[in-house]
């Protein structure tokens, strides 16, 4: 009962989705308030009955009801509450309803947050996601429906994938989406201000939070993403260049391009088209990347290759959602007059090139993830592009943007002086030199990229440490009523790049001087990594709620100390039989300690381990956690909710010239 | 013409995706199919002085089925089988793979075996030579002992009557 609940409710929620998306379209259109009005009580009422959806899906997952064919696939009795929870998501067909949801929430989230915002503008963006998600309600009622049946109902379930059972899958996923789909509003946006064709620079003023928003929760989902690579397959390492990764990071660095720019554009009405081009791209690639995961194209699990209905319709879909956006995009450009020039060094002319040149990143990224299926369809043969094409073009081309870092937030608007960047960097500069070269000599021996990396991470710190003195330079009072004065927006830009400097820091280190050995332990041997010494006391059986599992014990000890010990379990899981590798670590801030068992070699006892010691590795999460704290930071300027403010008090009247 | 640009890169790319849609990814041909099917030798279950091995199904179309009495989707595809190995069409050989609590013979005999032969492959050494990702998976091997098709995942009517089905006819089964 409860399942065909959540059915009804789905398509009750597609019939108020496309009302949301007509109506107020059409309203907008005509300058028509009343079709415009439904705009927000449609969104809002979309939002209530896909959680309605969910909540029944949901509640199928936890009651283990194996008469839901998607329960029966992607859970089982034993499965732990937390991770039945979570199956919710964990499938193809509730992972497009988490999708749905999330798009809906934004959506509401806009109908709220939208007051100050001219009547037609608001209708035309909620409208124009209110289309997002007709055709998204449509893909998942017909072709994916996560309510379906199955009759006679299964004995037990299959369970969950045993890689998805771990806390950081828990919230990766909706994390991951609520940056995805929050770029579907600077989307909307951006269609809603080529269909008024009034491009003026107020859309990118109201863009630009939610931008920004949208792209700390995709930080946030990549980097919990990662971590949870690093932790769980059992390699250590944390970035593959794997096509799936690639979809949730083109997005991320169509994002950044795209806050960038908006500054510009916000501020001196500078590269408008560029801009809307920009907010177009950055949502096409999130759903470029939800085609390219789901549909099976690039590397499938079998279930959705044998199901071709599925890509060709988010084919379709992609089709008319981004070709009809660059229709209207081509028709609209004329008229996007850009405002007051710059000469060749301003802060425009930087963040031009800062935005060249992550494009050009974000082009090496998508040829290397789409180059296997290039060949493949041209019948070339069946090639697969892996981890050295993605560094030796991608490191290359992001070092000169990471260097534009340090300038940039020091640059004038307009006409900047470089003799006058020049003195007031060059200590900076030299800084920064020494520590590049000098660094690496204190660690194990020099390295080029290190060195490189290094550099880099120095030069941005200290760009950041040179733009608060300057602005603690000016004005009266204490240095700390001063830093409070400080706007928000500039505290979370440097927070931001601070994490940049953080994590390429821990990058540069972690690349090249990690070591990792595959050693044979008898029990009561030992073995000698970094420093550290690695004694084995054998396995223990350890039963686990749906696996059974080999649980190892490593005593960790340096110089004779012990330091730590770690539990490394072989796992077997009851429904599945698939086998998993749960590593141990010991972390601090300066180094993990990481174990992972491998094979099991004789009936003595001894097993092939795997002893990494990973240097600087947390660096990566903490620089990438700063990013995403400085952009809920900036979003939250005061700037933002002043006009939110202001706007409670006259009801537009701007609606009426529409 | 530059304001089109960003549209016709698009609708290129379209073109390559719709292709790519009709191609699978992952379907590197399996290095067996084509070739004679791996020898062995295992104890039959429930009988650990008869032995099985490929050879006794020379001159007949077979099927190799790789299960194991811890595996779950092993069970939805029981039934199925069950009604292939009543049809007669195809005699189906169960490969016990990683067995270690010996459940075969009793959930056999609890639930009904569609299998002419059950070897054991308790440490899954036969599994590896046939490249087992995971079960079940299950292969037809042809008269002179040739895989001709593997099959990843249960067995189902769909796929027996796309993949299976006209193979046999081919094999003259």
């Amino acid at each position: 009962m409860i399942p065909e609940l959540g059915h009804f409710a789905l398509i009750l929620a597609l019939l108020v989705a496309l009302t949301q998306a007509i109506l107020p379209l059409v309203g907008a259109h005509r300058g028509n308030l009343t079709l415009m009005a439904v705009a927000r009580p449609a969104a809002q009422g979309q939002f209530v009955f896909v959680g309605l959806a969910f909540a029944c899906l949901a509640w199928s997952f936890l009651t283990n009801d194996f008469s839901v064919e998607n329960v029966a696939r992607n859970s089982f009795s034993q499965l732990p509450e937390v991770y039945r929870l979570t199956a919710t998501w964990g499938s193809h067909e509730g992972s497009l309803l988490l999708w749905v949801l999330i798009l809906a929430f934004w959506s509401t989230a806009v109908s709220v947050y939208s007051r100050h915002l001219p009547e037609d503008m608001a209708a035309r963006v909620i409208g124009v996601m209110g289309l997002i998600s007709v055709g998204f309600l449509a893909f998942l009622l017909t072709t994916s429906n996560p309510f379906e049946r199955l009759l006679p109902a299964a004995m037990d379930g299959n369970d969950m994938n045993p890689l998805l059972q771990d806390w950081g899958m828990i919230i990766h996923p909706p994390m991951l989406y609520m940056g995805y789909v929050g770029f579907a509003v600077a989307f909307a946006f951006a269609i809603a201000a080529l269909l008024s064709g009034k491009m003026d620079v107020a859309w990118a003023r109201w863009s630009r939070p939610w931008t920004t928003v949208a792209w700390a929760f995709l930080t946030l989902g990549i980097v919990l993403g990662s971590w949870w690579a690093y932790r769980e397959l059992g390699w250590g390492g944390w970035w593959f260049w794997d096509p799936t990764e690639n979809a949730s990071f083109m997005p991320w660095i169509a994002g950044t391009a795209l806050i960038h720019s908006l500054a510009a554009t916000e501020k001196r009405g500078a590269f408008k088209a560029w801009t809307v081009l920009l907010a177009l791209t950055a949502f096409s690639l999130s759903l470029l990347g939800t085609f390219l995961v789901r549909s099976g194209v690039l590397s499938s699990v079998h279930a959705f290759a044998t199901d071709p209905a599925r890509g060709a319709f988010i084919l379709g879909f992609l089709a008319v959602v981004i070709g009809g956006s660059l229709v209207l995009y081509a028709w609209r450009a004329p008229k996007m007059i850009t405002g007051s020039g710059f000469t060749w060094f301003s802060r425009e002319s930087l963040l031009l090139a800062n935005n060249v040149i992550l494009i050009a990143a974000l082009g090496a990224v998508l040829l290397g993830t789409l180059y296997p299926l290039f060949m493949d369809a041209m019948g070339l043969g069946k090639i697969s592009v892996g981890p050295p094409y993605f560094n030796a073009v991608f490191v290359p081309l992001m070092a000169p943007a990471l260097f534009l870092m340090g300038i940039g937030p020091l640059a004038r608007w307009k006409e900047a002086s470089l003799p006058d960047i020049v003195t007031r960097m060059k200590w900076a500069l030299g800084v920064a030199l020494a520590t590049g070269f000098l660094l690496p000599l204190t660690l194990d021996g020099f390295n080029a990229w290190a060195s490189l990396g290094f550099f880099l991470a120095a030069w941005i710190a200290l760009a950041v440490a040179a733009a608060f003195v300057e602005r603690l330079r000016y004005g009266q009072g204490s240095v700390a009523y001063k830093l409070a004065a400080l706007p928000r927006a500039f505290w979370g830009m440097q927070l931001a790049h601070l994490g940049m400097a953080v994590g390429i820091a821990g990058i540069a280190v972690v690349a090249n001087y990690s070591s990792e050995r595959d050693v044979r332990m008898d029990v009561n041997s030992y073995a000698e990594l970094a420093g550290y010494t690695f004694t084995f006391r054998g396995t223990t059986e350890h039963d686990g709620p749906n696996y059974r599992a080999a649980r190892g014990t490593l005593e960790v000890s340096r110089d004779g100390k012990p330091v730590a010990t770690l539990h490394p379990e072989k796992r077997l899981y009851n429904a599945s039989g698939m086998g998993m590798t749960e590593a141990s670590v010991h972390p601090n801030i300066f180094r993990d300690i990481y174990v992972a068992m491998g094979e099991q070699l004789d009936d003595e006892g001894a097993w092939t381990v795997r002893l990494f010691h990973k240097p600087f590795i947390n660096w990566l999460w903490f620089g990438a956690l700063f990013m995403v704290v400085g952009g809920f930071m900036a979003a939250s300027d005061k700037r933002y909710r002043i006009a939110l403010r202001r706007s409670e008090m006259p009801k537009n009247v701007a609606a009426q010239g529409a | 013409m530059k304001r089109w640009l960003p549209l016709i890169l698009f609708l290129v790319l379209v073109g390559f995706f719709a292709r790519g849609l009709f191609l699978n990814p992952r379907e590197v041909p399996s290095p067996f199919i084509g070739r004679t099917a791996p020898a062995f030798t295992l104890p039959r279950v429930g009988n650990a002085n008869a032995s099985f091995s490929p050879a006794d199904m020379k001159g007949k179309v077979w099927m190799l089925n790789v299960w194991a009495p811890w595996c779950v989707s092993c069970r939805q595809e029981h039934g199925f089988l069950m009604q292939v190995a009543l049809s007669g069409v195809v005699p189906i050989v169960g490969l016990n793979w990683k067995d270690k609590d010996r459940e075969a013979e009793a959930l056999l005999a609890r639930t009904g075996s569609p299998y002419v032969a059950v070897p054991e492959d308790l440490d899954g050494r036969v599994g590896i030579d046939y490249g087992v990702t995971g079960t079940p998976e299950t292969y037809l091997i042809d008269q002179a002992g040739i895989v001709r098709l593997k099959h990843i995942g249960p067995m189902n009517p769909e796929v027996w009557k796309n993949k299976f089905e006209p193979k046999l006819k081919e094999l003259g089964a």
